[in-house]
């Protein structure tokens, strides 16, 4: 298959979505089965995207393909020269593999939400606005510039809100909508700096060109400083949109909006577009700005997991999980582990979408109750889904022969290798709590949900195992989160054809004096390896991180069981002994709280000053030049009835009064007429 | 004994000018104010001729005189005319009280 060939396909598999989008939100209204030509576009996206990516990672796997054409060409600007924007597509394998997982999981969704929202007022939109979120994706995905990027980075904004908010009646869900958008608008406007930033510097928005023109030397203002705020700003963006640490307040809100719309965007897309940006900017990055990033990432893993600790409702628990994990992500690019970030985001999606669409068939079979001390015993009603659930549970908890295992075991390794190099040791140590943190909390919700004797006996009775249509992505992503997709050794990743031939940490182009001393590219007889430092580093980190990060969470499940399952230790006398760090933990560290009180009342303080500064001030003001234009009118009104009007009315009296005097000479008598003539005469006479 | 000159003639003609507009102004009686014009007229035509006797006019003078004579019956015929009708209108010729026009 020729390289034209896969572009123009790419191109389809983009634009597909956007053409079921349209279709939908227009005819949808009039025609109530049209949500299965959205069913028909999306899977004729993924068989389309499975092609794609087939053909990319076998012929051309060490090649890149690339398109572009010229948007908007200024000519010769003065005084920058020759400008013009360029868009286009670049194919790479970290392409092809996210349009293979996001069409992937959307395709599910979509085929999972067919039984989810029956019934539904808004069915066709709800597919519709799937249909534009998708798009908006691939478009990130598929982009080879920030700026494109950019303006796909918006719609995924927008289509999240809609989906977020799609049931806007509940107040709740609705204020999770613009929480999500605004919170997002925060990192956004870093990143929009960051580029603006980049394209002052190199004139181009091209991913590729920039990074050409760094590795020549050119760097923002001949400042190592600028490129790591460029850096940093443009993590900013990651930041809103992957719910890192401070912006990360939205994720858990958003769990208001239909649950598969949680799985499709907390766990392979809107989320992932954050890593996914850091990833593409991860040549670019300097020794501080990797350090910043780390340092937020495992920040926010492990701030996200110690929360997810106490929750009680099953979707806010998942969202934490996200949370943490995303953390997992960012940290992993921070230290220098490149591939197994990317590694943890495919297989972090595959089994968080099952957590997620697993724990909406259990609010679907439990008629819409989430708060897990209520469930327990599902395991016998669904054993379907409990069976998919444990699976990528225990992929989440990083237990062997799984994928999550094997991606975990890699960035921990990498926290290890960067410790070692860098004497950074606190990452690591955030790295470790949080392996033995998660695989507690999973558990615990595993056993709350699934095992034991049901607690709300009613509600327990009517649950039944979900349609066929929802339990099967449920099975497929489970299978996904086995170790043989990834390589065929499941104690060594790096042998798996994944991260030996597909993803590869590519050649920082930073220079040498703002990067990392391990950060050398060397080559070797296998092409590039990014630094034999650092690999070093991680070889020998690697088995003392899978042996530490197995015990932690072979710990963590066993403190789990003994809590809930065996029920050794009381859950509410060890909370007791340790009340203030859970009371920090059942309110989020009182995260959003502190922005209520800052930002929030900060902003309704400001307003009500200008409220009131409008009000008093401005309106005084204006009303102050009514009263003086009032009076000024009054005393004119005054001129004009007294002084004009009586010099008018007066010239009128005078003209009649002299008239009424003149009067008296119209005798109507010729004679006197004629006197006065002869008179007249006279006189004239003696004045000539 | 005192020769005739144009002075005797244009003292004459200015009292009967006076004369008729004295007549013309103060006499009630329609009838005798046109009496008082045809005075006016006779003056002028006092003038005209001395000045055509003792000036150096040729015969211009004269004609105008004549023109006047004319002029003056024609008027005398219009007015008395008009003067009847009043008086039949309004029974007597007296022009004070003759002012429909006014008002």
């Amino acid at each position: 298959m020729s390289e034209i060939l896969l572009i123009n396909l790419s191109i389809l598999i983009l634009f597909l979505p956007l053409a079921g989008f349209g279709v939908v939100i227009l005819f949808g209204k009039r025609f109530s089965k049209l949500y299965l030509f959205e069913q028909g576009i999306i899977t004729l996206a993924f068989i389309l995207s499975v092609i794609v990516a087939v053909v990319k990672l076998s012929s051309y796997v060490n090649q890149d393909i690339l398109f572009a054409f010229t948007w908007i060409d200024f000519g010769n600007v003065p005084m920058l020269g020759e400008l013009k924007i360029d868009l286009g597509i670049k194919l790479d394998n970290l392409t092809v593999i996210m349009l293979f997982v996001v069409n992937l999981i959307s395709m599910l969704v979509h085929h999972y939400s067919v039984e989810y929202m029956k019934g539904d007022a808004k069915y066709n939109r709800y597919f519709a606005y799937l249909g534009i979120f998708t798009f908006s994706m691939l478009g990130i995905v598929l982009t080879d510039n920030i700026l494109m990027m950019y303006i796909f980075w918006e719609l995924v904004g927008l289509s999240s809100y809609l989906l977020i908010g799609f049931w806007f009646e509940k107040d709740s869900a609705s204020d999770a909508g613009k929480k999500a958008f605004i919170v997002n608008r925060v990192g956004d406007i870093g990143m929009f700096i960051g580029i603006l930033i980049l394209f002052a510097t190199y004139q181009t928005f091209s991913f590729d060109a920039i990074y050409e023109k760094i590795s020549m030397g050119i760097i923002p203002f001949d400042s190592g400083a600028w490129l790591t705020a460029a850096g940093i700003l443009l993590f900013m963006g990651a930041v809103g949109k992957s719910a890192q640490f401070p912006l990360h307040v939205w994720l858990p809100d958003a769990m208001e909006g239909p649950t598969p719309v949680s799985a499709l965007i907390h766990a392979a897309t809107m989320v992932a577009a954050g890593v996914y940006l850091v990833a593409r900017i991860f040549v670019m990055l300097t020794a501080d700005a990797m350090l910043v990033i780390a340092v937020v990432g495992a920040f926010t893993s492990f701030i996200a997991a110690s929360i997810a600790l106490t929750q009680n409702d099953i979707k806010k628990v998942l969202a934490y999980s996200t949370v943490s994990q995303l953390g997992y992500m960012i940290m992993s690019l921070g230290v220098g582990a490149y591939a197994f970030a990317f590694f943890h985001l495919v297989t972090h999606a595959f089994f968080k979408a099952c957590l997620f669409l697993g724990s909406g068939s259990v609010i679907h079979a439990m008629h819409h109750e989430q708060d897990i001390q209520k469930m327990g015993g599902l395991r016998r009603k669904m054993p379907l889904t409990y069976l998919s659930f444990l699976i990528s549970t225990l992929a989440i908890s990083g237990i062997p022969l799984t994928s999550g295992f094997l991606s975990k075991d890699g960035i921990l390794a990498g926290t290890l290798a960067f410790g070692s190099l860098t004497g950074h040791w606190l990452i690591p140590i955030f790295g470790f709590t949080v392996a033995m943190m998660t695989a507690f909390y999973m558990f615990r919700l595993v056993i709350l949900t699934f095992h034991g004797e049901p607690t709300d006996k009613h509600k327990f009775d009517h649950a039944h195992e979900s349609p066929r249509l929802m339990v099967y992505p449920l099975v497929l992503l489970a299978v996904l989160s086995i170790f043989i997709w990834y390589t065929p050794n499941p104690l060594a990743p790096n042998q798996g054809w994944f991260l030996s031939s597909w993803v590869k940490t590519p050649q920082t182009v930073v220079p040498q004096d703002l990067r990392f001393e391990f950060m050398q590219s060397t080559e070797t007889g296998t092409g590039i390896v990014h630094s034999e430092m650092y690999e070093h580093a991680m070889h020998w980190a690697h088995y003392p991180a899978m042996i530490l990060s197995v015990i932690l969470a072979g710990l963590g499940i066993l403190l789990a069981f003994m809590m809930y399952q065996w029920k050794k230790i009381s859950p509410d006398k060890f909370a007791e002994k340790v009340k203030p760090l859970y009371n920090l933990s059942l309110n989020k560290w009182y995260i959003d709280e502190i922005y209520q009180s800052t930002f929030i009342n900060g902003t309704l303080i400001l307003s009500n000053f200008l409220a009131w500064f409008d009000n008093t001030i401005i309106d005084g003001i204006v009303n102050g030049s009514a009263t003086v234009t009032r009076l000024f009118s009054r005393i004119s009104g005054w001129f004009d009835n007294y002084v004009v009007d009586g010099f008018v009315n007066f010239t009128a009296f005078f003209s009649g009064f002299i008239g009424l005097s003149f009067r008296r000479i119209q005798t109507g008598k010729v004679q006197t007429y004629i006197v006065f003539v002869i008179f007249s005469v006279l006189i004239l006479i003696i004045l000539l | 004994m005192i020769e005739v000159g144009l002075t005797h003639f244009l003292v004459i003609s200015a009292a009967l000018f006076s004369f008729g507009i004295y007549g013309v102004v103060t006499r009630k009686n329609a009838v005798m104010v046109l009496m008082g014009v045809e005075l006016i007229l006779n003056a002028a035509n006092i003038n005209f001729v001395a000045f055509a006797r003792y000036g150096n006019f040729g015969l211009n003078g004269q004609i105008m005189a004549l023109f006047i004579i004319i002029l003056a019956a024609a008027e005398a015929a219009i007015a008395l005319a008009i003067v009847l009708n009043i008086y039949k209108t309004f029974a007597h010729v007296n022009i004070d009280e003759i002012d429909n026009l006014k008002e």
